[in-house]
């Protein structure tokens, strides 16, 4: 009894040192992005082309989404709201649920999917096939060409995916107020516009800079870090998934407090 | 003990003394010394997981060391600033085991996308004169708008040495250059070796498991046994060797 207390004690004593090493090297990784982000030679062209790839090319699957979380919102919204004869309040409940929470939350998660996971399996192949330590022994620096152009790309390309997603959003939630009604989209839109303020936009976008540094840094932290093997590729992309998408929910949930007490 | 083998008027170019490197409890490399001098093959030979590859990887400070002395050029590697560290690796080449071609990149994007990088003053037309150049000395002009997913196992390590080449390296360690190929090519590339040395005067260290190229490439070679350098000598006077385990390697 007391020799298997002993053993597990043991094991959730090296679990606990793994995980503090592994966030000690995740902040050493992250510190090293903000001094070689600042420190010339910039890579303009590597930057526009990561910014088309993580933004332009999530455009289709952040469209289908966005339309969707507007539309399944609104149409699972309706019976509730109209058993309270507040019908009427359907196109601001869509808007401010889409804007302040479901829009980010969702696209930031559907991006931990698609871009994180796309980073984390390109930069981990790179890795064991030597094509990093190729870029090295060139002189030249592949933390600045691969790292840095990818973590400012999903920095900034996220908040417009994101609000890209709330306009979608939006449209969707028309779409299903029209299914069982006939709601005018000028009245329908300026009842969104009247609802929305400042204070809804502004703490919501600020998060989505977080949720895009945190997927694109999580994605190419495991990619970056793949130990030799071909199995250690898959485990690079599935590992940057999964972290990444707990990491949003915790951003969203320190961002939710901190909503409250300035705003 | 085998007869030491020293050029005539040998200047080293790459010095290396007391080298140790351990990974975990694993002691690979304990206390490997040997020297590379100005103009000569040198061919590292021992059996599979003896450090031959970490060996040239802690030339180019690829993998940090954990005791000894590494000169290049008469600079100590392991006391360079990065800066400083990466104006000699612009004079090293490094020919990778498996060619580590960028995959996303053609063929032309390989060779410009260093050169473009350390010498910002060169036009288009100018990279590109450059890049038809280098294909052309390893003979594959025609595959300048492929990529590398389209190569064989040869026009990879073709390529890949012509990236090597792209900057005019003073230095080249291969890495097992002719691996996986077959003995056509194998050779094919062995005599590229030769022809490149004479041509760009170039110094070389030659890691490899291959013996018709290490016969036909190596001025000494050097055998690394448990962590240590246990023998060095010409191709002939090893191939004569009393010691029969030395004698192995070239049955």
């Amino acid at each position: 009894m007391n020799q298997t207390l002993t053993i597990q004690k043991e094991r959730l004593g090296t679990y606990l040192n793994q995980s503090f090493i592994e966030v000690g090297r995740a902040t050493e990784f992250a510190i090293r992005f903000f001094k070689e982000a600042i420190r010339p030679p910039y890579e303009f062209k590597e930057l526009l082309k990561q910014c088309y790839l993580i933004g332009y090319k999530s455009l289709p699957l952040v469209t289908i989404t966005g339309f969707i979380m507007g539309l399944v919102l609104t149409l699972q919204s309706r019976p509730t709201l109209a058993e309270f004869g507040a019908e009427s309040w359907l196109p601001s409940m869509v808007a401010l649920s889409l804007i302040r929470e479901i829009a980010p939350v969702i696209t930031a998660l559907i991006c931990a999917g698609k871009v994180a996971s796309g980073i984390g399996a390109e930069l981990g192949s790179m890795k064991v096939t030597e094509q990093i330590d190729a870029m090295e022994v060139s002189a030249i620096n592949p933390f600045k060409y691969l790292v840095v152009t990818r973590i400012m790309a999903t920095t900034l390309m996220i908040p417009l995916l994101v609000i890209y997603a709330d306009g979608i959003g939006i449209v969707g939630g028309y779409m299903g107020i029209n299914i069982h009604g006939d709601v005018n989209v000028v009245r329908y839109l300026s009842q969104v516009i009247e609802s929305i303020t400042f204070l809804d936009i502004f703490p919501a976008t600020i998060k989505t800079f977080f949720f895009g540094y945190f997927i694109g840094m999580i994605g190419c932290y495991k990619g970056y870090n793949a130990e030799n093997g071909t199995e250690s590729v898959g485990k690079a992309a599935n590992s940057a998934v999964v972290t990444a998408s707990l990491t949003i929910f915790i951003i969203d949930m320190i961002a939710v407090q901190v909503t409250d007490l300035f705003f | 003990m085998e007869k030491n083998y020293t050029l005539q008027n040998s200047n080293p170019v790459i010095e290396i003394k007391d080298l140790h490197k351990s990974f975990g409890t694993n002691e690979v490399l304990k206390g490997v010394t040997f020297n590379l001098n100005k103009g000569e093959n040198l061919v590292v030979l021992g059996k599979s997981g003896s450090g031959k590859s970490i060996t040239i990887k802690c030339i180019v400070g690829l993998i940090k060391i954990d005791s000894g002395i590494i000169t290049v050029f008469n600079q100590e590697i392991n006391s360079l600033e990065i800066d400083e560290l990466n104006k000699i690796r612009t004079r090293i080449g490094f020919l990778f085991q498996n060619a580590a071609l960028y995959d996303s990149m053609s063929v032309r994007e390989n060779l410009s996308f260093t050169l473009r990088r350390h010498d910002t003053t060169l036009s288009g037309d100018a990279i590109n004169e450059h890049v038809l150049e280098v294909l052309e000395s390893v003979g594959l002009k025609e595959a300048i708008d492929k990529m590398p997913s389209e190569l064989s196992g040869g026009m990879r390590k073709r390529i890949g040495l012509a990236r090597t080449l792209i900057l005019k390296p003073e230095i080249i360690l291969y890495d097992e250059p002719t691996t996986g190929l077959d003995t056509i090519t194998s050779r094919e590339i062995s005599e590229l070796i030769l022809e490149l040395r004479q041509k760009n005067k170039t110094s070389s260290i030659i890691i490899t498991h291959d013996m018709p190229c290490a016969r036909l490439t190596s001025d000494r070679i050097v055998i690394l046994k448990e962590g240590v350098i246990h023998v060095e000598g010409t191709y002939d006077e090893l191939e004569k060797s009393e010691d029969e385990w030395v004698r192995s390697f070239f049955i």
